[in-house]
């Protein structure tokens, strides 16, 4: 290994070349192969789930029986509900907080700034007992609010969008005001507009956050007029309800599918947004 | 602008998110803490004052030092292997590969679907005798396994998914930081016929340092955060084996509605997050190499 020269050079059609490339091919086979294996069971009879034949009829009847089974319908509405809620507050309170802090001096700022961060380390799902009692004390339980609340204000939201407002030109900003804007129009008209790549990476990572999203609303919601995909499928798949594996597949294909689509379609997006989310 | 009114606007800007984070984060941290000095409240009763009775029945119960090890283990085993991979991954997709895009795509997959639809999945997969990998190693001659059935392996195969699931997660913020490191370097490292591995210890491990932490930092946070699998594929047994610290808290608040004794379980919890933390700011923070 320690002989080996950088990839691009000539000697590099050596034996132990192909061994390292054959290993590489071999890692992205094993990592893709469980969900190759969920969608081959997904659309074959259920007979066919343990028993590998290539020739075997292809059927849909697994996400028909699925679908039928449980409300997937209103759980799918419910999800889309929970996500746009959360995105849409996400944007207005993390814009907000991320410009006072971007822009502002003010006394105790670092102090406010350190206590947003303590979100980074603890996420409201660790303290669930306690938010479960606020929740209910606000009269909230089992709703769609609840699920989203803790949510709304996101530190990592705050943060990077910090950092992005801190990059625009102080002198933008200062031309806005000469001009006569206030504090919302310029950050409106300078800010937003110059961060529109994060806020899509952004808004990518906190979707499919949310869409996975599962011991919290768990917890909180208990009927189907607000349970989101991810409740409605541990409700489904529970091992005492006694359901086929491939039906299951389908059903744990279906609750995935938007995301999986969207993914496979915008790979290169998705894939950039989340490196620019993390770079920050 | 006059001063007073450069006072006022922040703090208007700030306080949706203050509130919230207040109420859901800061307070309710405070509340946990002072309710596990508390009885859990039954009826319309003031709870009453218990001191540290809680802490007391803690430490000689051993579902809590079964999940309190659980966690460590889970912990030092998935954070590693997961860096590792993420590392290896991140360092194949870059290079010169053919079929990259592919590759990115497969290692990044299992990352976008949510935990419980691909807990759903390996669960069949750990079938005894009938699922995916027992029929495998069948293959081999192995006899079957009840891998989620028998307090030896159950952990394991639970870190096996999580290792596979978050891999390709922290692959995307290695690729990011490889994408940032000059080619130049490389170059000078190829005309030198300095080797691929002294260059990946002596170059470009010391500059993924920063991401490094920061994926270290994610991995040991979702490490004690991250529960949806033994909800869905073991609900902590058998016999505890697989009960890590948040999913005890969940099972004793939401099953047994002791709030009180899940408070003083949630403590040790933000101890050992807060512990998380000061290792991050204290000591690795000056170790890192920053560009």
């Amino acid at each position: 290994m320690t002989a080996m020269t950088l990839s691009h050079q000539p000697r590099a059609f050596s034996f132990w070349r192909t061994v390292e490339i054959a290993g590489c091919y071999l890692l992205g086979l094993l990592w893709l192969l469980p969900l190759l294996y969920a969608v081959w069971m997904a659309f074959h009879a259920p007979q066919y789930e343990a028993r590998f034949d290539l020739f075997a009829p292809l059927t849909l009847e697994n996400f028909t029986t699925a679908w039928a089974a449980a409300p997937f319908g209103r759980y799918f509405l419910n999800t889309f509900m929970l996500i746009t809620t959360i995105l849409i507050s996400q944007f207005v309170i993390c814009t907000l907080a991320a410009y006072a802090f971007a822009r502002y001096d003010f006394r105790g700022k670092t102090l406010v700034f350190m206590l947003v961060l303590v979100q980074l380390m603890i996420m409201p799902e660790v303290l669930l007992v306690e938010n479960y009692r606020t929740i209910a004390r606000l009269g909230l339980v089992d709703t769609v609010v609840a699920m989203g609340l803790p949510y709304m204000a996101s530190a990592f939201g705050i943060f990077l969008l910090r950092q992005t407002f801190l990059t625009v030109p102080k002198e933008l900003d200062d031309a806005a005001r000469v001009e006569g804007a206030g504090a919302l129009t310029t950050l409106l008209r300078v800010y937003v507009p110059l961060a529109r790549p994060i806020y899509v990476a952004y808004g990518l990572v906190s979707v499919s956050y949310h869409w996975n999203n599962l011991l919290w609303p768990l917890v909180i919601t208990n009927s189907v007029s607000t349970r989101p995909l991810t409740v409605g499928l541990q409700v489904f798949s529970s091992p005492d309800q006694g359901v086929q594996w491939s039906i299951i597949s389908a059903a744990a294909l279906m609750t995935s599918a938007p995301l999986l689509i969207g993914f496979l379609l915008f790979q290169r997006q998705f894939v950039q947004s989340f490196m620019r989310a993390g770079i920050k | 602008m006059s001063q007073a009114k450069n006072q006022i606007t922040p703090w208007l800007l700030l306080l949706p998110a203050t509130v919230l984070l207040a109420v859901f984060t800061h307070i309710p941290a405070v509340m946990t803490f002072i309710n596990s000095f508390y009885q859990t409240p039954r009826g319309k009763r003031p709870p009453r004052f218990v001191g540290t009775d809680h802490y007391t029945t803690m430490i000689i119960d051993p579902v809590f030092w079964a999940a309190l090890k659980n966690n460590a283990i889970y912990a030092l085993g998935t954070v590693p292997a997961s860096i590792a991979l993420a590392m290896l991954m991140a360092i194949i997709v870059n290079s010169s590969i053919r079929g990259r895009s592919l590759m990115r795509m497969s290692f990044f997959l299992p990352t976008v679907l949510p935990m419980i639809a691909v807990a759903n999945i390996w669960l069949f997969f750990y079938t005894p005798g009938y699922g995916l990998i027992d029929q495998f190693l069948a293959l081999f001659g192995f006899h079957e396994t009840n891998w989620l059935g028998n307090p030896d392996t159950v952990l394991g195969s639970l870190m096996v998914l999580a290792i596979w699931k978050e891999a390709g997660f922290f692959m995307i913020f290695y690729l990011a930081a490889l994408q940032q490191i000059s080619p130049s370097l490389s170059e000078a490292a190829a005309l030198e016929g300095t080797g691929r591995w002294y260059f990946f210890r002596r170059v470009t491990f010391p500059l993924l340092m920063p991401t490094t932490l920061f994926v270290l930092i994610n991995a040991v946070i979702n490490a004690f955060r991250l529960i949806d699998h033994v909800i869905v594929m073991t609900r902590g047994g058998p016999d505890n084996a697989s009960t890590l610290l948040l999913y005890y808290v969940y099972n004793v608040a939401f099953r047994f509605w002791d709030t009180a004794y899940a408070s003083a379980l949630t403590v040790v919890l933000l101890l050992a997050l807060a512990l998380i933390a000061f290792i991050q700011f204290g000591i690795l923070d000056r170790k890192v190499h920053y560009k």
